[in-house]
């Protein structure tokens, strides 16, 4: 029997006086993909359709280096940051919770890290 | 936690049909959810047909006439009659409403009568509102200043800034909003809901109130506030017309504008 009042359980353990920053950058960063994503189609666009030692001449250009490592970050990030909402929405059990957000981090964490291992590589060893 | 099957006592069953007086032209049907939870009987759905020459109106008439005149045994709660007490919030063919000020004339067919989705039923139509209205205690939903007020006069507000308060102060906590919101249905033990968000916004924008620093405190938190994922089934539900979406997002620049600007 629980006689906390509805007050006590709805006042549960106060505010955590956060998320706004969370909520931003989610924000932030879908704008900032807005422009980076031309890039990223770019890359793809030459990828299927152009031999390739003239994709690499187009990475190498400072600017679209750049871009498509700056859409690495941003993606990753705001992946991360939107699959943190839908699992707080779905997954109710505190621990399993805690858990599954910091395995998704942890994964886009590494996925962005292979991914710019693997432009690096590209740009270094050709 | 996300349910997405009902238990198996929820499962709702077919129950009694009511025919329709003898010589009745003009008739229209009412199936309405009853549950009884002194029966141990799963929830049943009971077909009414009624002559709509012999009743008012609005939905809250056909469902005063099945009590009065077919089936005394129908629990539901209702007091003004005109949308201002919020008591007769239910769910009307899928979307929640008063029945109160919801025309009759306005449904083709059938009418579906459901209490407020995802709220613990206390009987038929009654849903339990206490931890709803605990919600709208915690944000403390009255004036909180440190100036006394004026000897000889109330506090003063000026036109424009009274006007800040048309689209809020005519909510009615029905609950309409909260509980066709899905985020509500998932997370209302910590979520506080469109309506008691907009009841939230109402004092955040009141220009008497000195409290806001303290309200915008206690509202920052990613369950709170942050459940909300703008997809305005409150606005689309209001019965009075009002904009919770539109409260919370302004809510939420605030906490930008206090962080970043």
């Amino acid at each position: 029997m629980d006689y906390r009042s509805p007050l006590a359980k709805v006042r549960g353990l106060g505010s955590a006086k956060s998320g706004i920053s969370h909520w931003w950058m989610q924000r932030v960063s879908a704008v900032a993909l807005i422009p980076l994503s031309y890039w990223l189609i770019t890359f793809l666009d030459l990828s299927f359709h152009v031999p390739y030692q003239q994709l690499l001449a187009w990475l190498i250009a400072p600017v679209n280096t750049v871009c498509i490592i700056a859409w690495v970050l941003v993606a990753f990030y705001h992946a991360a940051l939107g699959l943190q909402v839908v699992i707080e929405d779905y997954v109710a059990t505190e621990g399993f919770k805690i858990i599954t957000v910091w395995t998704v981090n942890i994964i886009f964490f590494m996925l962005a890290l292979a991914a710019l291992v693997a432009v690096f590589h590209i740009l270094l060893m050709g | 936690m996300a349910e997405f099957t009902l238990p198996k006592n929820s499962q709702l069953i077919a129950g009694k049909s009511y025919a329709a007086p003898l010589g009745a032209t003009n008739v229209r049907r009412f199936e309405v959810y009853r549950w009884d939870p002194d029966s141990g009987e799963n929830p049943r759905i009971d077909s009414y047909e009624l002559d709509m020459d012999d009743c008012g109106p609005m939905v809250l008439d056909a469902i005063l006439k099945i009590k009065n005149d077919i089936d005394t045994t129908l629990t539901f709660r209702r007091s003004c009659r005109e949308g201002v007490c919020g008591s007769c919030a239910m769910m009307v063919n899928g979307k929640n409403t008063l029945a109160c000020t919801k025309a009759i004339d306005s449904y083709s067919n059938t009418i579906k009568i459901f209490p407020l989705p995802h709220m613990q039923v206390v009987k038929d139509l009654v849903a339990d509102m206490t931890h709803f209205y605990a919600q709208y205690a915690s944000i403390q939903p009255w004036i909180a200043t440190q100036t006394p007020a004026p000897a000889d006069r109330e506090r003063l507000q000026s036109k424009e800034d009274r006007e800040k308060l048309d689209g809020l102060y005519e909510c009615v906590l029905c609950a309409c909003c909260s509980t066709s919101c899905p985020s509500y249905w998932w997370n209302s033990e910590r979520y506080l809901g469109p309506a008691v968000l907009l009841q939230a916004y109402r004092w955040l924008v009141d220009s008497r109130d000195e409290n806001t620093g303290a309200r915008l405190d206690d509202l920052e938190d990613p369950f709170k506030l942050y459940r909300c994922h703008t997809i305005m089934n409150c606005t689309d539900t209001c019965p009075k017309g009002l904009n919770p979406a539109k409260a919370i997002a302004e809510t939420k620049k605030l906490l930008v504008q206090r962080k970043l600007g």
